[in-house]
């Protein structure tokens, strides 16, 4: 689809800034990584399907392997006994890479506040966004990802991020 | 109809003292005397309680009445045949000592047995792998003990390595280190989970392969554990509704009802007919979603994505209904204590019938593609055989024990709610394999329709609430306006409900299967301990039962198939 932009061009060479054409590249094709435990996964599952469709903001590519993805969706309930899974799940995603704490409990433990759950999983990993609402509704999860893309708009490819970031189990 | 059991019982237990509570005989039976009375109740023919329902303790030790022991142990049995549900309580004086296992009678005790045990430090003498199993293992102490304070969390670093209990498994099946050598072979350890797109949640599936075949497999759970029984102890009976929706959230509505359910039989309250056929319609209703989530999702899994489009498109339309009704999409904490929250709104008929046709037209879609699919059939006929006696000694129910030919249903069986009066039929496979299990699910989507349809026809006018303002809130111009009224509304709110002192079981036909909720009360508003028997939990407990011997991609539709919901299975 041409624009008829490019015949005025001709050999031309385009300039821009570096961080603002891998910026955009990135805002528009995360990829998500889905670690959905309880209840908001059901809701994530009807943010992807039709009537919602996450493709629109260009993340529908759902990975399950943690090397293929660059955005973190920890969808439900993060008890004790699955942290250090997080973690590792965390660890195995190549830089750069954001979370989204989807709902109460990831955000902070939300009704249970009790023994066996993390009080919020930034506890454990940084976390760039969080969603209130327990479930969130599927445009929750999609203004959490638009929040994601205008936060890449504003990063640079030379800082590293959350380089000093320390959790309960560090 | 529990005349004959509670006499039958007495004739041939004449020394153990009997009562019945609520359509439950409930039996006090010594330790010294638990293993031959289990024995007994198992397997005297006339007797014949072949269903484990659920083991669980009580600690007594805050309790106001004192008690011979701090600790007993309940077991939950049934004879569905005859509709005879029984309890039997046994005092633990030592916890560290305990009790004998039942685990050889049942195998459900199995599961059941390591729960205890690792919530309350109640050993079970002879059993054979007993070690945590809803927390992890770095945990120190046992959290629903009444000394254990709710908000010590314990931190873990790693998780557990499943290799002693996988060699165990290996060996049990005849397979030890000297057939490795001597085939030439060695076996390689897969894990699927605890995050891993087949588990539809946080399980941990850990198989010991040979090739492609399953010679082994062990699994963990509780990486769900949320403390919904500990939580429950400290809020108030309504306030516990919110937490029941996040049991099987792909149907919080039905674990609403069956919550209050439980409660208003123990008080005694009958509801009124306008707030028991909402009850109906809605349990229906929500049982088709449970349903139409859980086709979808095993389909995925098949690869017949087209199948997710037309099953899950529906119930996303469908939440469309709840949400105007509820206000919420998943969790709506739509019931009270004598009621219903809110009435049905205007025009819902229309509503309720045109998405009951949607859902009929999405699963006869579906079907057309599954029915006559030779892939669907090849990978589904046949495999994963969940035999009737392995689902019996597992407390399998609902839908994967119907699948094996068990025509055991609770509407049926021990109807509630005008249940008897609707005409409908208990669908049951006949192998009990994943085409049956998938199959019996997809009729009843149909006969749930039935049902709702016939109980459209007869919706009583009337309040969806009780008269009684000691268990329902006064409307609000009475709040505003009345001394009395506000006085209800504030001892409601701030007290909670006062359920008299006492224990009981009551149960439920969930999407899954049997829901059951055991209650103490001490007579406040809060309860002194609330146990879920989920059925899911039982379901997952013989899961090894299913694919040992099979190949590993059927053990990824197998959990699919018999619908494995981690709220429900980790609480």
């Amino acid at each position: 689809m041409a624009l008829g932009l490019e015949a005025g061009l001709g050999d031309s060479v385009l300039t821009t800034k570096l961080d603002a054409v891998v910026n955009w590249g990135r805002q528009y094709s995360l990829w998500p990584m889905v670690f959905g435990t309880a209840c908001c996964a059901i809701e994530f599952m009807s943010a992807a399907a039709s009537q919602h469709d996450i493709s629109r903001f260009g993340a529908e590519v759902v990975r399950f392997s943690p090397r293929q993805a660059d955005l973190m969706l920890v969808c439900g309930t993060i008890s004790y006994k699955q942290a250090p899974i997080l973690k590792r799940i965390y660890e195995q995603m190549p830089e750069p890479k954001w979370v989204v704490a989807m709902g109460a409990c990831a955000s902070s433990g939300g009704i249970y506040d009790n023994y066996c759950t993390v009080q919020g999983i930034d506890t454990v990993i940084p976390v760039d966004v969080y969603i209130s609402g327990c479930p969130p509704r599927p445009e929750a999860v999609l203004d959490a990802l638009i929040k994601i893309q205008d936060q890449i708009r504003t990063e640079s490819v030379l800082v590293d991020r959350n380089k000093d970031f320390k959790g309960i189990l560090d | 109809m529990n005349e004959t059991a509670i006499d039958k019982i007495r004739a041939l237990f004449p020394d153990i003292d009997c009562k019945e509570v609520k359509g439950c005989i409930v039996m006090e039976v010594a330790p010294a005397l638990l293993e031959q009375t289990m024995q007994r109740l198992k397997s005297y023919p006339d007797l014949d309680f072949g269903l484990l329902l659920d083991i669980t303790a009580i600690d007594y030790l805050s309790y106001p009445q004192p008690k011979d022991a701090r600790f007993y142990v309940v077991y939950t049995l049934r004879n569905w045949q005859k509709n005879w549900l029984l309890q039997v309580r046994t005092p633990v004086a030592r916890p560290e000592k305990g009790l004998p296992t039942v685990s050889g009678l049942w195998g459900a005790a199995d599961w059941a047995e390591r729960e205890v045990y690792d919530q309350y430090g109640i050993r079970f003498i002879g059993h054979p792998d007993l070690r945590r199993i809803l927390n992890h293992w770095q945990f120190v102490g046992h959290p629903l003990r009444k000394d254990y304070d709710i908000y010590k969390g314990q931190i873990c670093y790693e998780t557990d390595s499943l290799e002693k209990e996988i060699k165990a498994r290996l060996l049990s099946k005849g397979i030890d280190e000297s057939t490795m050598k001597d085939i030439n072979t060695e076996m390689m350890y897969l894990n699927l989970g605890p995050s891993h797109p087949a588990t539809h949640g946080a399980i941990r599936i850990f198989t010991a392969l040979d090739g492609e075949t399953i010679m082994a497999n062990v699994n963990e759970i509780g990486y769900l554990h949320r403390g919904f029984e500990k939580t429950a102890e400290n809020r108030t009976y309504n306030q516990i509704i919110p937490l029941t929706d996040r049991l099987n959230y792909c149907s919080a509505m039905m674990n609403n009802i069956a919550y209050v359910k439980a409660i208003e039989t123990w008080l005694g309250l009958r509801i009124t007919d306008r707030a028991m056929i909402m009850r109906v319609i809605l349990s229906e209703f929500l049982r088709v979603q449970d349903h139409l989530v859980c086709l979808a999702a095993n389909l995925v899994d098949m690869g017949g994505l087209t199948n997710y489009w037309y099953l899950y498109n529906e119930k996303e339309a469908s939440y469309d209904l709840i949400s105007r009704l509820t206000g919420a999409r998943l969790t709506s904490s739509f019931t009270r204590i004598g009621g219903m929250y809110r009435d049905f709104y205007e025009g819902w008929e229309a509503d309720m019938a045109h998405h009951l046709k949607a859902i009929e037209k999405g699963v006869n879609d579906s079907l057309k593609l599954v029915l006559q699919n030779r892939i669907v059939h090849d990978r589904t006929q046949g495999t994963c055989v969940l035999s009737k006696e392995t689902a019996m000694t597992y407390g399998y129910t609902g839908p994967n024990l119907r699948s094996t030919g068990i025509s055991f249903d609770l509407r049926k069986d021990n109807p509630y709610y005008h249940y008897e009066t609707f005409d409908f039929a208990v669908p049951v496979g006949s192998q009990g394999d994943i085409y049956d299990r998938m199959m019996v699910r997809f009729e009843e989507i149909f006969e749930s329709i039935k049902i709702i349809r016939q109980a459209m026809k007869i919706v009583p006018g009337g309040p969806v609430f009780v008269d009684d303002h000691k268990v329902a809130l006064p409307p609000k111009e009475r709040v505003y306006n009345r001394i009395e009224g506000l006085a209800n509304h504030f001892k409601l709110i701030f007290e909670g409900v006062k359920v008299p002192a006492g224990e009981w079981y009551d149960s439920f036909e969930a999407a899954n299967g049997e829901l059951g909720f055991h209650f103490v009360s001490d007579g406040s508003g809060t309860p002194y301990k609330l146990k879920v028997r989920p059925p899911c939990f039982y379901a997952m407990a013989g899961y090894h039962e299913m694919v040992e011997g099979e190949m590993i991609a059927d053990a990824v539709i197998n959990l699919g198939s018999i619908n494995i919901i981690g709220g429900e299975l980790d609480r």
